[in-house]
């Protein structure tokens, strides 16, 4: 390990250690501020007796589906208002008028149509990770070169083989790249959506914890909500150096140069 | 020093008292450096050379002959594995004062967020000058390298010729003693830099600074210099010093036209071409 | 193309049809009129909300908050920014720190907040300046670690100190990632805002929103819900502008808007 990271490391477990010791000495009030300890453990048994994983399990189904419905809808409605000006045209003006909508103010919308139900959250998740999708698929095909489509059409390629063999390959970065960007989105919001209507999921189970004054169960769900953030990002770095190799590397050489 | 017209003699009178004769001298400079595998790469095997004032010097060798290492060490933006450079009588310790690089990408060495103006002024900025008068200079010097007119556009504004005399213009508000080039007309077309050449001989006539010019390309070598020295492949030492005798002013037609021109050229590209067949 | 053919037709097309049958619809079916109150409905809630004042109250809690938690944020996020893309040393020290906080949702922050601050206008401006660090910081660094080496190297050259370099090159070179960082900062300072209002509830636009969809007044939501847009909206235009004005040197900004 490099001296820079040790530092890092070192940084971290002196800030924990010192947090240990001030809770346990109760300068600060150990029911706010309970010590690491204390959280560590009680991670640990709510993983161990189900609760957490359960919780995380609610969340994500609602999660996946609502980012799944989005990338279904909008990698080819971006594809389609790329290729076709009419097409853009007319969706173009409807879609602006939505965008600046911040997210979570369409929650009560959601609750007035589906109620506390797994529908709202799927809704607003939906709803929320469309835009960067739906604009960076759009921005790919729109940045299409024309060398690379005039090279395709001089094979004589058909429409649909064109967009499967060329237009999908040479825009998937920027289609990863939206995928990627609404993966954090996702999880926000599906926190958000449970904290402000709902009865299970990982976002009410912190909230939830706080209102009944479990707080070392609120910090264990948080450090819960790090993990899986961070185990999302893995997971789609993984998926993403095994469908896209080609353009993984490229990146790696990027950020290394 | 701007603006003074002088007949052109090409070596400027040396001071009567002054305690060195040279502007620069290398002595014994030799660099290495790490690569990115682990293994240390000598760039720089031994080069020692002086240079008077007022010279126009060039170092012509094969690619990657670390004429560009060779130059950020002679400027102190690298250190010498061992050997030295002496600039006016010191040592070489970091950026010497007296002495301006210029880079071969000049795209990325020119300040995107000031205008052509701005990048100027940065030059005499960088010496302190931040009086009324300095304006007047920074004009002065955007005609003299022919951008008239083109102060208040940016860099992205402008062709790779325009771009780079902007940042000779800086380097020159700068006022330089000795000016180091390092192959600044080599992404050029062939006309802007036949062009750029003769700006360039025009601007050290009337300036008398002196200039250390790297380029891969032999005739504008022999063109500029009063000397060339022939850099071998790396790690690099100099092979041959050779002394240009046309007069000056040169000219495009004329001095290339002349028959030692060819004979110095195909003796510098075959020494060349011998050191870089493996 | 002359200015009527410039003219998007069809987006308006579509767009005023959807409202149209937006209308019909809600006055057709009275069961339907509570999920899509008549668009005159809506509108009419608009204007009563903005001459009776609750709306407007509302409003300027909210932006209040956004500007005290954006403004804030931005301040100390750039300048750690800078110093941790500058200084390798120091960004190492709280790098696995970074790493560690980064994947955790903001919004995690707020029941700690609440706990820690109560219900009150200092908790909604700590979680927003909390969540709205992160882009802001992430994107400084990034801009001020990827300078081109040539730009330090002519700033030695003429023989700038570190300093002189650091403020008069490297800040400079930065400013369009930052710029990037700071836009970012601003959709997500006002997501924390309005979701920190519903969360608590008792002002600001994002507690009105939720209230009038609890009450059922669903025109009266639509209207807050149409006031965020245009105010979100407004922002994003301000900003643009402040934007083009400062960063006048950079040509072909491709408007990054996704996030």
């Amino acid at each position: 390990m490099s001296l820079g990271k040790f530092n890092g490391v070192l940084f971290v477990f002196g800030a924990l250690g010192v947090w240990q010791l001030v809770a346990m000495a109760e300068w600060v009030n150990p029911l706010i501020v309970p010590p690491p300890s204390k959280i560590l453990k009680i991670f640990f048994d709510l993983v161990g007796s189900g609760e957490i994983p359960r919780q995380i399990l609610v969340s994500m189904k609602r999660a996946g589906v609502g980012y799944a419905l989005a990338a279904l809808v909008c990698i080819p409605l971006g594809i389609f208002m790329g290729l076709s000006q009419t097409v853009y045209r007319s969706c173009v003006v409807v879609i602006e008028m939505l965008r600046p909508v911040p997210p979570p103010v369409i929650i009560p919308v959601a609750l007035l149509f589906f109620g506390l139900g797994d529908e709202m959250k799927i809704f607003v998740i939906f709803f929320s990770c469309a835009w960067p999708i739906l604009l960076n698929t759009l921005d790919g095909v729109r940045h299409l070169d024309s060398v690379l489509l005039n090279t395709a059409r001089s094979f004589g390629l058909s429409r649909t083989r064109i967009i499967w063999q060329v237009i999908l390959p040479d825009c998937s970065p920027q289609i990863v790249t939206g995928l990627r960007v609404s993966l954090p989105i996702m999880l926000i919001l599906v926190v958000i959506s449970e904290m402000v209507g709902s009865t299970d999921g990982i976002g009410y189970f912190v909230l939830d914890s706080q209102r009944r004054f479990k707080v070392a169960q609120m910090y264990a769900g948080m450090f819960a909500l790090a993990v899986l953030g961070y185990s999302l990002n893995q997971l789609f770095d993984l998926l993403q150096r095994l469908l896209l190799p080609w353009h993984w590397r490229m990146m790696r050489k990027k950020d290394e140069g | 020093m701007l603006g003074n017209k002088h007949p052109l003699p090409h070596r400027s009178s040396i001071p009567l008292f002054s305690p060195f004769v040279s502007i620069l001298e290398v002595k014994n400079l030799s660099k290495s450096y790490r690569q990115a595998g682990g293994q240390m790469t000598a760039a720089i095997g031994n080069i020692s050379c002086k240079v008077e004032p007022g010279e126009f010097i060039s170092f012509v060798g094969p690619s990657g002959c670390g004429k560009t290492t060779l130059l950020m060490t002679i400027a102190g933006l690298l250190a010498p594995s061992s050997g030295s450079v002496i600039v006016k009588g010191k040592q070489v310790d970091g950026p010497p004062p007296n002495l301006v690089l210029l880079f071969q990408e000049y795209n990325k060495s020119l300040f995107a967020w000031r205008s052509v103006l701005g990048n100027v002024r940065f030059g005499l900025e960088a010496r302190g000058d931040r009086s009324a008068g300095a304006a007047q200079k920074a004009d002065a010097l955007i005609e003299m390298v022919g951008l008239k007119g083109f102060e208040k556009h940016y860099p992205w504004e402008l062709s790779g010729g325009m771009q780079q005399r902007v940042a000779i213009a800086r380097a020159l508000a700068y006022e330089p003693e000795v000016l180091l080039m390092d192959e600044p007309f080599g992404s050029l077309d062939a006309l802007t830099r036949l062009e750029l050449e003769d700006s360039l001989l025009k601007l050290w006539a009337q300036l008398k600074t002196t200039i250390l010019f790297i380029t891969h390309d032999i005739e504008e070598a022999i063109y500029l210099s009063d000397r060339i020295w022939v850099l071998s492949r790396r790690p690099s030492a100099i092979m041959q010093e050779l002394d240009i005798p046309f007069r000056r002013p040169r000219d495009q037609v004329a001095t290339r036209a002349d028959a030692q021109f060819m004979e110095l050229r195909n003796r510098i590209y075959r020494q060349i071409s011998n050191q870089s067949s493996p | 193309m002359n200015r009527l053919e410039k003219f998007n037709w069809p987006g308006w097309l579509v767009f005023g049809l959807l409202l149209l049958l937006w209308e019909l619809s809600a006055r057709g079916t009275p069961k339907l009129q509570l999920y899509f109150p008549p668009v005159s409905q809506i509108f009419g809630a608009l204007v009563q909300a903005l001459q009776s004042g609750p709306l407007l109250s509302h409003f300027a809690v909210t932006l209040m908050r956004f500007c005290a938690g954006y403004l804030l944020s931005a301040l100390l996020a750039v300048s750690a920014g800078v110093v941790f893309g500058h200084f390798r040393s120091i960004h190492h020290v709280f790098a696995t720190a970074i790493e560690f906080l980064r994947p955790m949702p903001s919004v995690a922050i707020i029941p700690v907040a609440i706990l820690l601050l109560g219900i009150g206008d200092s908790m909604i401006v700590t979680v927003t300046i909390y969540a709205t660090i992160w882009p802001i910081l992430i994107n400084t660094i990034d801009g001020v670690r990827h300078i081109d080496a040539t730009l330090v190297h002519t700033g030695q050259t003429f023989g700038l100190s570190h300093r002189q370099i650091l403020w008069q090159i490297i800040v400079p070179a930065a400013a369009p990632y930052i710029v990037t960082g700071l836009r970012i900062g601003l959709s997500i300072a006002l997501i924390l805002v309005t979701t920190a209002e519903m969360i608590i509830g008792s002002k600001g636009l994002g507690f009105f929103i939720l209230d009038e969809e609890r009450a059922m007044n669903s025109a009266n939501m639509y209207a807050g819900i149409i006031f965020v847009a245009v105010l979100g909206y407004l922002l994003n235009r301000v900003f643009l502008t402040v934007e083009a004005r400062a960063l006048r040197w950079r040509h072909g900004m491709t408007a990054r808007d996704a996030a």
